[in-house]
């Protein structure tokens, strides 16, 4: 089946995420989930994974529309796919094979790398599908600007809203301060420890959310396009 | 109650009617696990006792956060799941109410003592996480342990999504626990498609709780040290081989499915009913339970928007079965499809059982193992059938 890609991604959009385990490519998935429903539209977020451990493939499906979302599970056909780590596509580290399969027509491809990996044959099955393709230099940008590797995920997230408009700047801003800013118990051992490295590498919850934040504003501003 | 220097908020007991239809909600965006155990967290629970076993294991951590909190009053982690749900029986006879939870391999190691729990007219809530089961072992959804737990006794609540869990285990202690009815209910969500997905799931506030578990007014006494074991033992009526202990027996099992019927009008009353009902004078008709019922309800949008005359039936309540409003609902269907996530389609044995001229049915799409079935999947059959058949 093909299907042509949203035209509208602020109305519908099917974004699924590929990584590694423990890129924080989870709790990205949840901050964009966050950022619409703050912006009062509705998201859903489905984290995918086997037997969780480090740098085995994970994927997390954002779903994001203006009206109730009934759909759950994997997103089957998405409108965007977003890379977190080049080892996905270049070393096949995905458990959804072969990778491109239900990508619609005309969608996005967002790409943690700083340079180009796709490889020619699927260049020529994205252009076939007339794919939008963004290269972010994530790691780059979280090292210069937040001052650890940690916050790549972030940048990527950034790029990704700056590409496609899913989330706006302030959407995201409120999802971080909600999720780094109150005190909650957060339902996963892993992610609770994840969240304990980074509070203390910024000793201020303020700092931690700020440096995020500039990690996100930095990868929004390079991606987004002008018309925008 | 542990003394761990925490404020205990004051609560206010509101009754489920209240709690499940009149209190002011508040939108959270929260996974099924943490829907469910918000449900805990209002249910005033007595008694938690759990094994983590994924994708369930959030729930666990997070009832352990309540008893820390003062918000229940006993728990502990089991050591396997046959000694949680042999433990969950235990305090449930006792006269207290118990919240467990598991999933897959952990209901199947423990099925010997659940099997036990209808029999007992013990009104315990368990939450199943369904996974795949064996034929080979697997992490990933799959709604097959619902078959398994069909013939147990007990009542069965098969949830759509996060919202489903938190109000259906609400509704699941205040039906549980009537005098009329007083058998377990199995609150079923798929795994990861419900457990893990995060979603805008309105609350009612926290400082709301149901009253108290009274065992005064249950059908058989709880067993404490006025009432021993060696005074009420209710499998006494196995020991005998005689025409009065088999008797007994066959009485008590008739019972349990006879406190299953009157518990229908309490679902009616807390749940809406044991099935949602969309277009029902269409032509073609979606049949299914949880997160299946989800993609069906999406597929049945987009087909008719297509202009495909379709409509959707989601059964809320696999035991027990809304045969009358199942009968009812797929009367006037020429084709009626039951997609399902588990390979072999017990939910359309169970309509097929039921429901006249039924070679409308068509027992499908399923997809199982972990895979999504996509919308598109659903609505790709009922273009093939459409087509077939006219």
């Amino acid at each position: 089946m093909n299907f042509e890609a949203s035209t509208d991604l602020r109305e519908r959009a099917n974004i699924r995420m590929s990584g590694l385990g423990g890129q924080g490519l989870v709790t990205a998935a949840t901050l964009l989930g966050m950022a619409a429903v703050s912006e009062g539209r509705f998201s859903t977020v489905v984290p995918f994974f086997g037997a969780e451990k480090r740098l085995a493939p994970t994927e997390s499906y954002v779903r994001i529309a203006s009206e109730r979302i009934h759909e759950c599970g994997e997103v089957t056909y998405p409108d965007v796919i977003v890379v977190f780590h080049a080892d996905v596509i270049v070393e096949d580290k995905c458990f959804t094979m072969p990778f491109y399969s239900g990508f619609r027509k005309g969608g996005w491809l967002v790409i943690n790398s700083e340079t180009p990996v796709v490889s020619d044959r699927d260049l020529a099955r994205l252009e076939a599908l007339e794919a939008h393709i963004v290269y972010v230099p994530a790691a780059q940008i979280a090292r210069d600007v937040a001052g650890t590797e940690l916050a790549s995920n972030m940048a990527i997230l950034g790029a990704l809203a700056g590409a496609t408009g899913v989330a706006t700047l302030a959407g995201l801003e409120a999802a971080l301060a909600q999720r780094f800013g109150a005190e909650k118990f957060i339902a996963s051992g892993t992610t609770a420890v994840l969240d304990d490295v980074l509070r203390r590498k910024y000793s201020r919850t303020k700092e931690l959310i700020d440096k995020n934040m500039a990690s996100i504003r930095t990868a929004f501003d390079m991606t987004k396009s002008p018309e925008r | 109650m542990p003394d761990i220097g925490v404020e205990i908020p004051a609560r206010t007991v509101v009754t489920a009617e209240h709690m499940l239809f009149d209190a002011p909600r508040e939108q959270r965006y929260l996974i099924g696990n943490e829907a469910v155990a918000e449900a805990v967290k209002r249910a005033n629970v007595d008694f938690v006792v759990v094994y983590p076993i994924t994708p369930q294991s959030e729930v666990s951590h997070l009832c352990g956060d309540l008893w820390a909190r003062g918000l229940i009053r006993d728990y502990y982690r089991g050591e396997d799941e046959l000694h949680v749900m042999v433990s969950a029986m235990g305090a449930a006879t006792g006269g207290v109410r118990v919240f467990t939870a598991t999933s897959g391999p952990g209901t199947m190691r423990a099925m010997e003592a659940i099997s036990c729990w209808p029999g007992y007219r013990l009104p315990l809530v368990c939450a199943f996480m369904g996974r795949g089961v064996g034929t080979p072992a697997n992490i990933q959804p799959d709604s097959v342990e619902i078959a398994y737990l069909l013939e147990t006794g007990m009542i069965i609540f098969h949830v759509e999504n996060p919202q489903d869990f938190f109000d259906m285990t609400i509704a699941a202690y205040a039906i549980a626990e009537q005098p009329e009815v007083h058998v377990p209910v199995a609150v079923f969500a798929d795994g990861f498609f419900v457990t893990h997905s995060r979603e805008v799931v309105e609350l009612p506030p926290e400082s709301e709780v149901l009253a108290r578990y009274d065992p005064a007014v249950a059908p058989v006494p709880a067993m404490d040290m006025e009432t021993v074991p060696v005074r009420m033992a209710r499998d006494c009526l196995v020991i005998k081989s005689n025409f009065i202990s088999y008797n007994a027996n066959a009485s008590w099992q008739q019972e349990v499915w006879a406190a299953q019927h009157r518990a229908r009008k309490h679902i009616n009353r807390l749940m809406g009913g044991s099935v949602e009902v969309l277009h029902p004078d269409a032509e073609i008709l979606l049949v299914a339970s949880g997160s299946a019922a989800a993609q069906a309800r999406v597929a049945m949008q987009e087909a008719r928007r297509q202009g495909l005359d379709v409509g959707f039936v989601k059964i809320k309540v696999i035991r027990p079965f809304p045969e009358r409003e199942v009968v009812e609902a797929c009367k006037k269907a020429k084709h009626i499809l039951i997609p399902e996530f588990n390979m072999n389609g017990w939910l359309a044995r169970e309509v097929k059982s039921r429901v006249d001229n039924n070679s409308r049915i068509f027992a499908g799409p399923r997809v199982f193992a972990g895979m999504t079935m996509p919308p598109e999947l659903i609505l790709d059959e009922m273009h093939k059938l459409v087509g077939a058949r006219t």
